[in-house]
């Protein structure tokens, strides 16, 4: 249907439209925007936006829970420690596939490549509103140098690496508005673009954690390690591979008519092969855990409150749904496969806001208290979270993200 | 590898030493550690030993300042903080500074009160209180200085730490960094937010005064001198009364050693001292990360151009 009605279109106001509707009339398109989900997501925006707003008019203190002792809330536990390794996306699909030539989850790549771009953008969106005054973001980068500063280096990185993401995904942007020419320089610099992203996000990843190294006193032994830079690199990469398997599972089912017929019939052998990788860096990742707590000698520390919660950390949240994706991946069963993704991503986040919120400050008396965030920041969270899978809904409805060009066939 | 590495030499001389002072500019001492700890980290790889005076070292500005705080002296009057709001033209508090009621729960600093006292209740002799003065401890090697990522704190050779709201966007690492949760941010304010900490009363110092605290104390329970003879005076209190303080002066190791320093009779982390914190400087805890960064930068396109004519060479092969 999309492809008829292009030939009625002629100028470019015409053609444009028609590609922002999907080739409907204004009317259609419209009606078609009245689904539950809309309906519930319309609710959320409704009260959290004025919410963002009000941020900006009686300060931070309305809306979160961050203080003098907690300088991070959940704005950034969940915005940006969470959404940064699951963003991790773009960066392991474009590797395995280029470099690495695992050409078989070429049908996978635009989409962690999307999945990552959009997780960065928005963590950057969590950041616009959390810090004091957004405009001087680009401060780091022009006005004043601080390089002792692991801060200074995520910014930087992420900066870059926005615009890597972007340079990556740009071919499908160039194909939806038909600039063959534009789109073959966008491809040729395909290579240089994957490798730059593995570094970038090698060091950025890593350097999440490192934040937490400055703060020796704060975080809970248990969590502090030397290490912290390698687990949190680590658990990137099972990270992005279990997020591409949840963000695929989520799409095959709700956005079935924008996937070709290539990526819905093999998305389940990919799925078991991502499987397969996440089930190896996880086994992995658990042993350096292991590691982390036998270099600092904590094993006393297992045996008291938050060395319960540690265990249930790496038992309960890493090994567990290590071993259902193992077993996934021996039944050669997606669906358990698709489980174990889920249940592995909760583990990733779990962690994040361990570092971040729930063990950081645990000398404080009372600590535990000020744990609970406030509703009014949960619904900014919520708003933005919103706006993130409208956007995302937005372009994989309109853009080769799940399919390929029929003009634009790739030989790979 | 990304460990961060004790590059201290052993034994009991600190970092700042107390008497030997050296000439170098601080900025060197971080942009070179960069450099030198590449090179250290390289040596690490190949499995050499990391010489400890491998780069310049920086052990302070030699005549900077201090105070040192005498918790058996203070009597809770709260003088220094009428003092401090004065100073420093901050708002009207909600209580009068004569009030005692405050003692009541634990204070710290906040965006309009650069210091609070706090009453303890003395472990030795219970009934009797302890009272504990808390502002920025102005570290050595400040931690606050290490986390921003646009350079708004400066070190100065007086002693202070001093913060510049023109050039912070308000990230507030420094406050997740500073172990003595010394700055407090300006939460309400929605477009001008600011971060508020203790100035250690720069100007005055730099015109030849004291702090207004210390100026205000009318029993003396702080001192304002160089840090260096504080230290001595606080080894001497305690040489000499062995049965009424602690034999610790705190601040003068903690992360790197501060220029605030405290005597106290009761244990310190009974009078809510953070006492798990390591003696080096804080900026130690990150340099081995930073130090990674040069060689990822460098290897990971050479290994991963590898991986990728790997793959190129497999498909010819086909």
């Amino acid at each position: 249907m999309r492809e008829e009605s292009m030939a009625k279109a002629d100028t470019f106001p015409a053609r444009f439209m028609d590609k922002l509707l999907m080739g409907m009339p204004l009317s259609d398109y419209v009606r078609t925007l009245i689904t539950p989900f809309n309906v519930v997501a319309m609710g959320i925006l409704c009260v959290g936006i004025p919410l963002i707003v009000l941020r900006f008019v009686d300060g931070l203190a309305t809306i979160t829970h961050a203080s003098n002792e907690y300088p991070w809330s959940i704005l950034l536990g969940w915005g940006l420690f969470s959404g940064v390794p699951l963003s991790a996306t773009g960066y392991i699909m474009a590797t395995a596939v280029y470099v690495f030539g695992f050409k078989k989850y070429h049908p996978l790549v635009r989409l962690g490549v999307l999945t990552g771009f959009l997780g960065y953008l928005f963590a950057v969106i969590y950041l616009l509103i959390d810090i004091g005054r957004p405009w001087r973001i680009y401060y780091p980068m022009a006005v004043s140098y601080g390089p002792t500063s692991v801060l200074f280096l995520v910014a930087w990185h992420v900066a870059l690496y926005l615009t890597v993401q972007l340079l990556e995904f740009s071919p499908a942007i160039l194909e939806w508005l038909h600039s063959r020419r534009v789109r073959k320089w966008a491809v040729m610099i395909t290579i240089a673009m994957t490798v730059a992203g593995v570094i970038l996000s090698t060091l950025h990843q890593s350097a999440l954690g490192a934040l937490f190294l400055l703060a020796p006193g704060k975080v809970h032994p248990l969590w502090y390690s030397g290490f912290l830079p390698v687990f949190f690199f680590v658990s990137s990469i099972y990270a992005g591979l279990v997020m591409v398997i949840a963000v695929s599972t989520i799409l095959s089912r709700f956005m079935r008519n924008s996937a070709d017929r290539e990526f819905l019939g093999s998305l389940d052998t990919l799925t078991v092969g991502l499987g397969k990788g996440a089930c190896i860096v996880m086994f992995v990742y658990f042993a350096l855990k292991l590691i982390g707590v036998a270099h600092d000698d904590n094993w006393d520390l297992l045996a008291t409150p938050y060395g319960y919660w540690f265990l249930v950390e790496i038992f309960l949240f890493v090994l567990v749904p290590g071993f259902v994706l193992t077993r996934g991946v021996k039944r050669d069963s997606a669906r358990m496969v698709r489980i174990g993704a889920f249940y592995a991503l909760a583990g990733v986040i779990l962690n994040r806001l361990n570092v971040s919120l729930i063990t950081f400050n645990w000398a404080i008396p009372g600590h535990l208290h000020d744990l609970i965030p406030p509703v009014k920041e949960v619904f900014v969270v919520l708003a933005i979270a919103t706006l993130h899978i409208i956007i995302f809904r937005w372009i994989v409805n309109r853009m080769p993200v799940l399919r390929e060009h029929p003009d634009y066939r790739e030989h790979g | 590898m990304v460990k961060s590495r004790e590059r201290r030499p052993a034994g009991k001389d600190p970092g700042e030493g107390r008497g030997g002072s050296r000439e170098e500019k601080p900025g060197i001492s971080r942009r070179d550690c960069l450099k030198a700890l590449t090179a250290a980290g390289s040596a690490t790889l190949i499995g050499g030993s990391v010489d400890a005076h491998a780069y310049k070292k920086f052990s302070g500005w030699p005549d900077r300042c201090g105070v040192l705080a005498d918790l058996t002296e203070c009597v809770g009057c709260r003088s220094c903080e009428a003092a401090c709001n004065r100073a420093n033209g901050l708002p009207k508090p909600d209580v009068p500074f004569d009030e005692k009621s405050v003692f009541e729960e634990k204070r710290r600093p906040t965006a309009s009160a650069y210091t609070v006292v706090n009453r303890y209740e003395d472990p030795e002799k219970p009934g009797t209180p302890l009272y504990r003065k808390v502002q920025c401890n102005h570290c050595n090697e400040p931690g606050c200085a290490s986390a921003c990522p646009v350079r708004a704190y400066t070190k100065t050779p007086e002693g202070a730490v001093l913060y510049n709201k023109d050039l912070c966007f308000g990230c507030r690492y420094c406050m997740v960094a500073c172990p003595f949760y010394a700055p407090a941010y300006d939460y309400e304010s929605a477009l001008e937010p600011r971060v508020v900490k203790c100035t250690m009363c720069h100007g005055r110092v730099k015109a030849g005064g004291v702090p207004a605290c210390v100026e205000a104390c009318p029993v003396e329970a702080i001192k304002f001198g160089k840090r260096k003879e504080l230290i001595k005076i606080a080894e001497t209190r305690i040489r000499n009364r062995p049965d009424r303080y602690v034999d610790h002066i705190y601040g003068e190791h903690e992360v790197g050693g501060t220029s605030w320093l405290y005597l106290s009779r009761a244990p310190f982390e009974r009078v809510d001292f953070p006492t798990n914190l390591p003696e080096k400087p804080l900026v130690e805890q990150t340099k081995g990360f930073l130090s990674s960064v040069p060689l990822v930068l460098v290897l990971w396109p050479a290994f991963l151009g590898m991986a990728y004519a790997a793959t190129r060479n497999k498909e010819d092969d086909k």
